[in-house]
Formats: structure tokens, C-alpha cells, sequence
């Protein structure tokens, strides 16, 4: 079974964002990168079934030269080789193009599964996986937190409002995982040895016959909004202040 | 530029469980009519389902001109590739200039694999839309709420996922134009197969749909505690929520989880119980109309982001709020 496992590198999720004074982005100074946690669960689930049933695990990434590290995170973890999409045009590109690029870089290769994060941390976007599985002409099941391969199909659950969904898919496919899906392993010490040796194809939008063609742009970023500032209610006894907050709960803010 | 012009029309994707509409829905014919407004267009509006043919004028109650309806038993229940490919083949005849679904689980998923089939880019998980100039800006939060990002999409139709309970459904009766049309399905074409819907049968609403949410965090201490919390969540009517740490814990389920890794929700009032307002928790939550925070460490960064803080122990606070909104609601 070979299966290959999108990765992005993210802000660590405790790091602050300070915007820009110009609106233009995010300062990226003193950030510390990680792996998208959504995608270490899709490392680990591509992990696990090449333990069970053997096969290749590839790792693609579109990034800057730092991105690099996360596959190299991805290696140690037990993955075999890697592809790095490096392109200025790609940076801060929206899904369509970035799922192009993805598509291009894995249409070499045979797959079973794509396994992506449900969404990346940073720009919250979620569209990856599913324009990807779109442009590769192959089913998507998203949000999964549980998939068992059952011959030449897979059983996934996948968390709605109000219910659990039991999904039959056929393969090839692309999975979005959600937290819950599995417990991510730690790089062991020769498991990052080895990832050294590793090899990384990197590639860029020539390289994969494609031309970044903007569907879409921030065109400002802002600090959030700013709240008013909260009121905190004293008193004597607990049962003073849990009277106050339910009057004002009910008569200020008319909530309940 | 030709491509702006022939594009009118502001469109929403509806979204229904076996005949019942869910409430994203309305919030979504209600922005579009905004929208539609500002620009002289009108809303149309795409209902898929079985059976669903009687729903379809209720839209007009919200503001929609137009009802865009097939009904196959194919359509339910949902699987990305029927809808996405009905509404991929209407969108592109009729060629509507916006595009709103929900971000909801449904939406995320149909959503995203439209931005694939329409080569279009999209806004995600939007808490403020606009019109700039002729063309949408949606504004959604990025970094978990850390920052906003105007974002302006440049092909047809302009996309946006919006983010549930943060739109209001406002009533504004329209005599909906009911117009059926051809899905031109084939079981075929369908490569996935929903085999069982195990339904939760706590009889709570979701969190991301809540109107009211009593979350619990580290400061609960352990499972056994949560009954308080569920005791003022049951009065309220709300749905019980836990910070990533008592998730982590294993006090309470995966699904109860509300922040960055967890889920974001957009309640008029969060109380926050125990819960120290770790930056990756006030992600999940900032959107919330009103926040209540209760923490008896005074400097916990929760009390800067809530409306209403009580500086004391949830121990004691909690059963007696329980009470006092018994009385009140009495």
C-alpha cells in the first residue's frame, strides 16, 4: 500500500501573531515553526498502515526553504522519501494553486491514500484536500477519526453535528484527518539519524509544468477586534455574585 | 473582466437533513439578501435532498428569489459526490456571481471539492461579508482568531464558507420562484457510501449550533466534577464544553472540545468554568456574543477577553448560578 501524507509548516500553535503595521501579512520573526498538527495525525495513520500492510510512505510539502525541516520531522518519524515544493510564486497562494501543485508532484508517483490535515493552523483554510482529490479525479472523505482499509476499499467515521457517519470509500483517495484519528509518534533518536539520509526531491512550479493563476488574495490582514472591556462582579458571598451575573446575564445582555 | 459581467446573481448552497432544514441555512439567505441588496441582484438559493420538494418556497420567508431544487434519493444522505457534482453543473449554466455555503461539516466538505470543480478560490469559515468596489470581502479569522484576513477573490463565482450562529436569520418573505432542475446523476459516479448514521442520542444541540454553551477546563479537577457543569448547562439549555486540557485529560470526550485544535463556536454566551484562557482555547471561542469566565486565579488570561468574570471558586459559584437562573427562569 503507498500512501502519501501532505504536510505543512505552521506558527507552533502558543506562538503570538503580531500583524504587520501594513496590513500586509504576519510578522514572521521569532515564530517557531511545527509540523500542522492535523498532519501529524496523517503521518502517523500513513505510518501505521505501511507497518500493517508494507508499501512506501511519500511526504509532499509546499513551502519555503524552512519547510524543509517538517519533512525532515516527517522522515525521522518513519516516512521513506520526500518531495519539496519550493516556489515564491506558491507562497501564500490560495488552495487552488497550491492543490494544483500538490497534484502535479503526485501524479508521478503511485498512491493508494492521501492523507492531508483537516485543516492547516495558520490560515484556516481546510480546501486542500478535497481540491486536491478533485484535481486527481479521486474520492474525499474529511474530518476522519477512525479508517480501517477493507481490500480495495476503506471504513472511515467522520464527526457531524449531532452524529457519527460510518463511510465506505473505494481507493485511490484523499482523507482529511481529525484530531482523534490516532496518537502521533515522537522522531526516535536513530529514527532522525536516519532521516538525514533520506531523499527530498525538490521541485518548483516549472519543474511540475504548472503556472500559479490567483483565485484568490488576502488583501489585508488586521489584529482581531478589539472587545470592550468585561466587568468583573464583586461581592461578598458566592451566592451575591452568581445572583448579579444571572440579573445581568438576563437584563444587560438579555442571554437567557 | 467578461467573465464579471455575465456573472449575477448572489447564490447560497441550503443545507437539510431528511426534509428538515438546519439553521446555517437561513443565516445564509439572509446574508446573501444583504449582499444582494447592496448590489441590485437577486438571491438564489440550491436545495438538494429527497423528498424535500414541499421545503423549498420556506427560503422565500429569508429573502430568496430563487429556489434552484433537485430531488433524487441519491442526494440523501449527503455525500460529496452528488452534491458537489449537481451543484458544480447548475453553478456553471446559471453563473451566479457569489457562491455562500455554510462552514458547517457538511459545507467544509462540499465547499472545498466546489473550489476544485469551479476553479474558483473561496474565503473560509466567514464572520463579516461585505461589498467593496463590486466585489465580496469576506472577512474570516486566521491563526485561530489571532488575526483577520480580508480576502478578495478574483475568478467567478467568489466564494464563502460562513461560520454558523454568526449571521443572524432575519425574516424577510420573498414569494420564492420554485425552479427544478436536471442533477444529471448517476449512481455511477458516486465513490463513497454512507453505511450507518449513528445518531447522538444525548438530545443536546451541537456546540458549533449552540446557543448557549457551559464549558469546564483544567479547574474542574476531575469527570466526576462535570455534573455541576451539566446541572447549570441543563437549566440553560445549553451544551457542555471542555478546554483542550480536560480533554487531554480524558474527562470528557473528543467531540466536547472547544479551541484551535478542538472546535470553534459562535454562541450568544460562553460560560467559561475553570478555564484559564490558554490562547489556543480563546481561539475556539472569541467569536462568542457574550463570555462569562469563572476562575479564582484573578491574572488567568480568560478575564480579558469575557464580558462578565467572577474572581472566586467554581465550586461554590456554579451551583448557586445554577440556582439563581432556576429562579429567574422560574
Amino acid at each position: 500500500m503507498n500512501i502519501v501524507t501532505c504536510v505543512k509548516q505552521v506558527p507552533d500553535t502558543e506562538t503570538l501573531i503580531k500583524v504587520k503595521p501594513d496590513g500586509s501579512g504576519i510578522d514572521e520573526a521569532g515564530i517557531k515553526w511545527v509540523m500542522n498538527p492535523y498532519d501529524e495525525f496523517g503521518v502517523e495513520e500513513a505510518l501505521k498502515l505501511k507497518e500493517k500492510f508494507g508499501g512506501d510512505v511519500t511526504i509532499v510539502s509546499v513551502g519555503p526553504a524552512r519547510a524543509l525541516e517538517t519533512i525532515r520531522t516527517a522522515l525521522a518519524m518513519g516516512a521513506d522519501k520526500g518531495i519539496h515544493i519550493n516556489d515564491p510564486a506558491l507562497e501564500g497562494a490560495d488552495a487552488y494553486n497550491i492543490a494544483a501543485a500538490l497534484a502535479a508532484a503526485i501524479k508521478g508517483i503511485p498512491y493508494d491514500i492521501i492523507f492531508c490535515g483537516q485543516r492547516a493552523i495558520d490560515d484556516d483554510s481546510g480546501q486542500i484536500g478535497s481540491v486536491l482529490a478533485e484535481f486527481l479525479g479521486i474520492p474525499q472523505v474529511t474530518f476522519v477519526t477512525k479508517l480501517d482499509v477493507e481490500g480495495a476499499s476503506i471504513k472511515v467515521v467522520r464527526p457531524i453535528e449531532g452524529a457519527q457517519l460510518l463511510i465506505e470509500s473505494s481507493l485511490p483517495c484523499v482523507v482529511t484527518a481529525q484530531k482523534g484519528l490516532n496518537e502521533p509518534r515522537y522522531a526516535s533518536l536513530p529514527g532522525i539519524m536516519k532521516a538525514k539520509k533520506k531523499p527530498v526531491d525538490v521541485k518548483d512550479a516549472a519543474g511540475l509544468g504548472i503556472t500559479v493563476t490567483p483565485k484568490a488574495k488576502i488583501a489585508k490582514t488586521l489584529p482581531p477586534p478589539a472587545r470592550p472591556p468585561g466587568k468583573i462582579i464583586c461581592g461578598e458571598e458566592p451566592a451575591e455574585k452568581a445572583r448579579e451575573l444571572a440579573k445581568l446575564l438576563r437584563e444587560e445582555a438579555k442571554v437567557i | 473582466m467578461e467573465e464579471s459581467k455575465m456573472a449575477k446573481g448572489v447564490w447560497i448552497v441550503a443545507e437539510q437533513r431528511y426534509g428538515a432544514y438546519r439553521k446555517i441555512s437561513f443565516e445564509l439567505v439572509s446574508a446573501a439578501r444583504k449582499l444582494a441588496d447592496q448590489l441590485g441582484e437577486e438571491v438564489g438559493a440550491i436545495l438538494l435532498g429527497s423528498g424535500i420538494e414541499g421545503i423549498a418556497g420556506e427560503l422565500g420567508k429569508y429573502g430568496a428569489d430563487k429556489v434552484y431544487v433537485a430531488d433524487n434519493a441519491l442526494f440523501e444522505p449527503y455525500t460529496t459526490d452528488a452534491h458537489a457534482a449537481a451543484i458544480a453543473k447548475l453553478v456553471k449554466e446559471q453563473n451566479p456571481s457569489i457562491l455562500l455555503l455554510g462552514a458547517s461539516a457538511q459545507g467544509k466538505d462540499l465547499s472545498s471539492r466546489l473550489v476544485g470543480k469551479l476553479a474558483t478560490g473561496m474565503a473560509t469559515d466567514c464572520v463579516d461579508l461585505k461589498i467593496a468596489d463590486g466585489k465580496l470581502l469576506s472577512v474570516r479569522p486566521m491563526y485561530a482568531g489571532k488575526c483577520n484576513g480580508e480576502v478578495v477573490v478574483s475568478s467567478f463565482p467568489q466564494m464563502a464558507s460562513l461560520r454558523p450562529n454568526v449571521f443572524p436569520a432575519v425574516e424577510n418573505p420573498k414569494t420564492a420562484e420554485v425552479v427544478k432542475f436536471d442533477p444529471g446523476l448517476d449512481a455511477s459516479q458516486l465513490k463513497t457510501k454512507v453505511l450507518e448514521v449513528q445518531k447522538d442520542t444525548s438530545g443536546k444541540v451541537d456546540l458549533t449550533e449552540a446557543n448557549i454553551i457551559v464549558s469546564g477546563g483544567r479547574g474542574m479537577k476531575g469527570p466526576e466534577n462535570y455534573v455541576i457543569i451539566e446541572e447549570l448547562a441543563d437549566v440553560l439549555g445549553a451544551t457542555v464544553g471542555a478546554s483542550r486540557a480536560a480533554v487531554d485529560a480524558g474527562w470528557r470526550p473528543q467531540k466536547d472540545q472547544v479551541g484551535q485544535t478542538g472546535k470553534v463556536v459562535s454562541p450568544n454566551l460562553y460560560i467559561a468554568c475553570g478555564i484559564s484562557g490558554a490562547i489556543q482555547h480563546l481561539a475556539g471561542m472569541g467569536s462568542s456574543k457574550y463570555i462569562v469566565a469563572i476562575n479564582k486565579d484573578p491574572d488567568a488570561p480568560i478575564f480579558a477577553r469575557a464580558d462578565y468574570g467572577i474572581v472566586d471558586d467554581l465550586f461554590k459559584i456554579v451551583p448557586e448560578l445554577t440556582k439563581e437562573v432556576k429562579k429567574l427562569l422560574a
